[in-house]
């Protein structure tokens, strides 16, 4: 029964890793930009929960109303206004723009707010258990946070194919050229859709931070690796794969920690090592191209 | 634009500057051997720091530069080089020796990680040597007698301060002396052409048949080793490791990258050059706390969109100057101007570029 709970709660994980994985795959499949500093933009989008939370005294939930617009927002002008002069300069330079992004976000909150756990609560929700059977229990928060990324994946998918200016971003992640040779303004497309990754990666980083109970300047590093494990677990280019990456990893992770309270980090990128060697291409083929 | 062939140009490896450059060398190491004999050693403390400094921005640039493979997890290195001091130390054997056979250990363990790290191209490569760093760390902590997750410090060491600062003085300054060495024979060899094609387009030089995978795993396990033998020299000169997280920090990767950027990618004396500055700063600016990291991160990012080919292409691009000559020219043979001469009618049209 330790196994089956350990097994539950590693799938309910997945919905985490899996929105964080979700920002991502997004910059990725569209813009060719690893962002290294995706985790950091999690943190940043806890941090202003948090400190609405703490100062303001204004509910998580409408919190979030206000963190993703605004990071949807500064993604949008990192995109324009670094990420498309680097993409110009060549592939190393993006890479290295979101590499001193990922240095300054955490060392800049260390010194504005210390190295202190902001915490988030969330009242009683975090304590709130469903139980199934006997030794089985789900958690009403780690079930929203699922709940929320499959709903987030749907989206995504559903914006990618049914919107205008989603069949733009996947056009412009085949051809860029030939979308602007028919008039569309690929740069807008491209800040879009970076908008979309950070506005993504600012809810996943709330939901983090609800997870862990509060927010840390640190938590970025572990976020982006995260994130990243799932999105190559789940194998490159699949919104759903992403989504089966993270559950992967989760339930690698809970499955170790009922071994050992210090394996489950070792345990789940060593599961990440053992598919990038015998399964680079993910465990689901990619069907949509993003 | 004329047809080159043989009779009509040369390629002048720079054998002349080659040579002077050797001689400069030697005398300028054979200086800097001398110097804690006239320096005090805090002075000289300060210049190991410069040298492994400049180790780790040549290997990285190694990589990254001239390979075209962005490690941002050169930190496991580091930290490999600095707890294989406590492994081979526990041994029996100095601590000196300890670093020389822990960078022989670390380059097995690089070769072993490159069938990993080379699955993924890229932005991956970069975030998956990523994790291979944090891997690293989390298997060296479980490691009771190498401290845990507490840090150790060296036990077995010789008890004078000043004999110590010397011997980590000298080999530091040996290490830099043989990465500098090695890079300048490795990219005037053919394996350095052969690079270069790689990272320009790695199809196309693979169609040239060029063994891709062998060249790039050679320049990981050298960069890996390079950045052991910078991670011994560290531990070496705080006598000890103070935290694993410490020693496996992704800030060294941020120094690398800093220094590299600054003084420009791809050039033999670009990184030496950001190594300087950066070692200049780190003298002046570190009090600030990590206020510094913020601005080096805002620096890297204003000179990788503004000056992407960093400072001493900057240089050389308004006075001629090279210092390692690693280049080929092509120089028109005297009294061979082929354009007076009557060409074959069947001459190749030569192609521009």
């Amino acid at each position: 029964m330790v196994v089956v709970n350990a097994l539950v709660q590693g799938i309910l994980l997945g919905g985490v890793f899996a929105m964080a994985a979700l920002g991502l795959s997004i910059a990725f499949g569209v813009l060719r930009v690893v962002n290294l500093a995706h985790g950091e933009i999690m943190t940043v989008g806890a941090y202003i929960a948090a400190i609405g939370l703490s100062r303001l005294g204004i509910s998580v939930w409408i919190s979030l109303i206000l963190v993703v617009p605004v990071l949807g927002f500064a993604g949008y002008w990192v995109q324009r206004l670094l990420l498309q002069r680097a993409l110009r300069i060549g592939e190393l330079a993006p890479l290295l723009v979101t590499f001193g992004l990922a240095i300054i976000i955490p060392n800049a909150l260390i010194e504005l707010f210390t190295t202190n756990k902001q915490t988030i609560p969330t009242g009683d929700l975090a304590v709130r258990s469903i139980t199934i059977v006997e030794g089985v229990s789900i958690g009403v928060l780690p079930l929203l946070t699922m709940i929320v990324a499959v709903l987030l994946i749907a989206g995504t998918q559903l914006y990618l194919t049914r919107t205008r200016t989603g069949r733009y971003m996947r056009a412009a992640a085949d051809d860029s050229e030939t979308l602007r040779l028919m008039g569309v303004d690929h740069r807008r497309v491209y800040a879009l859709a970076m908008g979309l990754a950070f506005g993504i990666a600012a809810l996943a980083g709330v939901f983090f931070g609800m997870r862990q109970g509060g927010v840390t300047p640190f938590d970025g590093h572990l976020a982006v690796l995260f994130a990243f494990e799932a999105v190559i677990i789940g194998g490159l280019g699949s919104l759903w794969g992403t989504l089966a990456g993270g559950v992967v990893l989760g339930v690698a992770q809970t499955l170790a920690g009922v071994i050992s309270p210090e394996l489950p980090l070792l345990v789940g990128n060593l599961v990440f090592l053992a598919v990038l060697m015998f399964r680079p291409t993910g465990i689901v083929r990619s069907k949509v191209a993003v | 634009m004329q047809l080159l062939s043989a009779d009509t140009v040369r390629v002048d490896r720079l054998r002349t500057r080659m040579i002077t450059m050797q001689v400069a060398g030697a005398v300028a190491v054979l200086l800097l051997a001398f110097a804690p004999y006239v320096f005090e050693p805090a002075v000289t403390s300060q210049w190991i720091k410069l040298f492994y400094l400049i180790t780790l921005a040549t290997t990285w640039n190694l990589l990254a530069g001239y390979a075209g493979m962005v490690s941002v997890g050169q930190q496991a290195y580091i930290g490999l080089g600095a707890y294989g001091i406590f492994v081979f130390n526990d041994l029996g054997m100095d601590p000196y020796s300890s670093a020389l056979i822990a960078s022989i250990a670390i380059g097995v363990i690089a070769f072993g990680l490159s069938f990993v790290a080379f699955r993924l191209r890229g932005g991956y490569f970069a975030i998956g040597t990523w994790v291979i760093a944090e891997v690293v760390r989390q298997v060296v902590i479980r490691f009771d007698s190498l401290g845990a997750g507490r840090g150790r410090s060296i036990v077995d060491y010789t008890a004078d301060p000043i004999l110590r600062n010397l011997f980590t003085y000298w080999l530091a300054l040996g290490i830099l002396a043989a990465t500098l060495i090695s890079t300048l024979f490795l990219l005037r060899s053919r394996m350095g052409v052969a690079l270069q094609s790689i990272r320009d387009d790695e199809v196309a030089a693979r169609a040239l048949g060029i063994h891709v995978g062998r060249t790039k795993r050679i320049v990981f396990v050298v960069a890996g080793m390079g950045a052991g033998l910078a991670g011994s020299i560290i531990c070496l000169q705080a006598i000890g490791v103070q935290s694993p997280s410490q020693i496996f920090s992704v800030s060294f990767s941020a120094f690398m990258v800093f220094m590299v950027l600054i003084g420009g990618i791809g050039t033999i004396e670009g990184p030496i050059v950001g190594a300087v500055i950066y070692w200049v700063m780190d003298i002046y600016f570190s009090q600030l706390g990590l206020w510094y990291l913020v601005v080096l991160g805002v620096l890297a990012i204003a000179v990788t969109l503004f000056l992407p080919n960093g400072l001493w292409c900057a240089l050389t691009s308004r006075f001629d100057i090279s210092v390692f000559p690693v280049g080929h020219r092509v120089i028109p043979l005297p009294g061979a101007d082929s354009s007076a001469r009557p060409r074959p009618a069947e001459a190749p049209v030569p192609v521009k570029d």
